[in-house]
């Protein structure tokens, strides 16, 4: 079970262990961590389950796909390193991997 | 369905027949049936002939996400509802575009409807509120939809564009005309009417555009976060997108929170038991104004046009067809959403309803409006054991906006 880390806006922390083959974004909600809000459920429909990628993990985590990326593009505050939690599924390689949360979901 | 004739009984008719465009179904709140039979018999659905031409029906939750987020396939061009543009005033706004462009407009105004901006609005806005229902004549019968729901919006759209408060009416007055004509909703207003408004509008706005631009005043209101944006500051010089882009934003303001903010005092009043759950624990308010949000779902559908030929669950629909997505269907799809029925106030994700659409066209001031009710219902709780509905409600000639017209009401003070 690769053990992940989510920081909300205000700093506070959320260590997890995340299941793998879920996505990041069902992982946070089952841990009731809070700063995602996912109102389409998963479907990358709706782009409330934004978050950042710290680095080094992007190479693992990948990149957004086009439909992601369309959503993304909506986001006023879209970083380098946003991606939908909804559309990084959790895998091994994932063990230690950390990404932050925005200020706002909408 | 022949609008010379009454609604065909739902029970009966066959399938092939059902029309839900007909204005009418909403206007009786009949259209539940239809679109249950529609949703079990034939989800992805063909109507040859009706008012507003050949158009096909997307009446499934799953279903309409996989339309709403195929904007290759699905164009919002040249227009979202049902009824095409009969226009001598062709309005340009990014909910009518598809990407790339549709992209640079949104991005321009979108941060004026983030949370981080909204907060900034939120005392002004619960001290509106709260003289809105602190005048409200206790004792007597009196329309909540005139008195509160568009007293509200409109101060809150007088708010947000830091309109002369004096005249406010005025915004919701174009906000009705724009979306209310029969060609383009099935509602009845005089498209010269329109055409006259909406020109009143613009030249309003223009004037307050030129007052405005560079007066150093610091304030926070959309027309100077518009001047403020290097992609939008030159706006005013492109009347059509300016007028498009006002428009999209009265409306996108008006009718919706409007409707929203008239429902939840009808929803609760035909659930009491739901009314004692909230009196019991204020803090389902957020909860539940996703959940009157979703029941209403005051925006009722939006069209696409198909781009090319495309197969979809064994339909083909063809290049240039008319597709809906029923979202008010969506929202009581029971496949997707447990006891859709209902009305509950703590369900366990209540946000997961389709009245913002999904996709790149989702409703950008979706947390606006839940902010906006959630000061409303806060406020009215301070203040009112119970707004008690004492008649039955009159609803809006429209198959696009979901809208109550009348709700008589008697307020119980705490």
């Amino acid at each position: 079970m690769p053990t992940i880390t989510l920081i909300e806006h205000n700093g506070t922390r959320h260590t997890i262990d995340a299941e793998v083959g879920k996505s990041l974004m069902m992982n946070a909600i089952d841990n009731s961590v809070p700063g995602i809000d996912a109102d389409c459920g998963g479907a990358c429909a709706c782009g409330t389950c934004h978050c950042f990628v710290e680095e080094p993990w992007s190479s693992v985590t990948g990149g957004a796909e086009l439909l992601e990326e369309s959503m993304l593009g909506m986001r006023p505050d879209r970083a380098e390193n946003s991606r939908l939690s909804c559309q990084i599924d959790v895998s091994d390689d994932m063990d230690g991997l950390v990404v932050r949360l925005p200020e706002y979901q909408m | 369905m022949n609008q010379a004739m009454n609604l065909p009984d739902p029970a009966v008719v066959a399938v092939e027949d059902i029309d839900v465009s007909d204005s009418r179904l909403y206007e009786q709140d009949a259209w539940r049936p239809y679109f249950e039979r529609l949703r079990a018999e034939d989800p992805v659905h063909y109507v040859a002939d009706s008012q507003f031409g050949p158009f096909w029906s997307i009446t499934r939750f799953k279903d309409i996400v996989e339309i709403d987020s195929n904007f290759q396939d699905f164009s919002s061009e040249p227009t979202i509802v049902i009824g095409d543009l009969t226009e001598e005033m062709p309005l340009a706004n990014f909910i009518s575009m598809d990407p790339p462009k549709h992209d640079v407009q949104r991005k321009a105004v979108q941060g004026v409807v983030a949370p981080k901006n909204l907060a900034e609005m939120e005392s002004l806005i619960r001290a509106r509120v709260g003289e809105i229902l602190d005048s409200l004549p206790v004792g007597e019968t009196f329309n909540w939809v005139d008195e509160v729901s568009i007293n509200l919006t409109t101060q809150m759209l007088a708010t947000l564009f830091d309109f002369p408060f004096e005249e406010r009416t005025k915004l919701t007055y174009w906000s009705d005309l724009a979306t209310s004509t029969p060609e383009i909703a099935g509602g009845d207003t005089d498209p010269e009417e329109r055409l006259a408004g909406l020109s009143e509008c613009l030249e309003t706005f223009t004037r307050i555009w030129h007052e405005r631009k560079d007066d150093g005043v610091e304030t926070l209101d959309l027309i100077r976060m518009l001047q403020r944006d290097p992609n939008t500051a030159n706006m005013v010089d492109e009347p059509m997108e300016y007028l498009g882009n006002l428009i999209l934003l009265i409306v996108g303001g008006n009718d919706t929170t409007r409707n929203s903010a008239s429902a939840g005092v009808l929803a609760l009043n035909q659930n009491p038991d739901q009314y004692d759950k909230l009196r019991a624990n204020p803090d389902l308010i957020p909860s539940m104004v996703s959940e009157v949000i979703r029941w209403q779902t005051p925006l009722m559908h939006m069209r696409r046009t198909a781009n090319k030929d495309v197969e979809f669950r064994g339909k083909q629909i063809r290049k240039g067809d008319k597709v809906v997505m029923w979202y008010l269907s969506g929202n009581y799809d029971e496949t997707a959403i447990e006891n859709a029925d209902r009305f509950i106030i703590d369900r366990a994700n209540p946000r997961h309803h389709m009245s913002f659409g999904f996709g790149v066209h989702r409703c950008m001031g979706n947390r606006l409006a839940e902010m906006q009710l959630r000061i409303l219902w806060e406020e009215i709780m301070q203040r009112f054991s119970r707004v008690e509905v004492v008649g039955e409600p009159e609803r809006v000639l429209s198959n696009f906006v979901r809208g109550i017209s009348n709700l008589p009401v008697r307020v119980h003070p705490l």
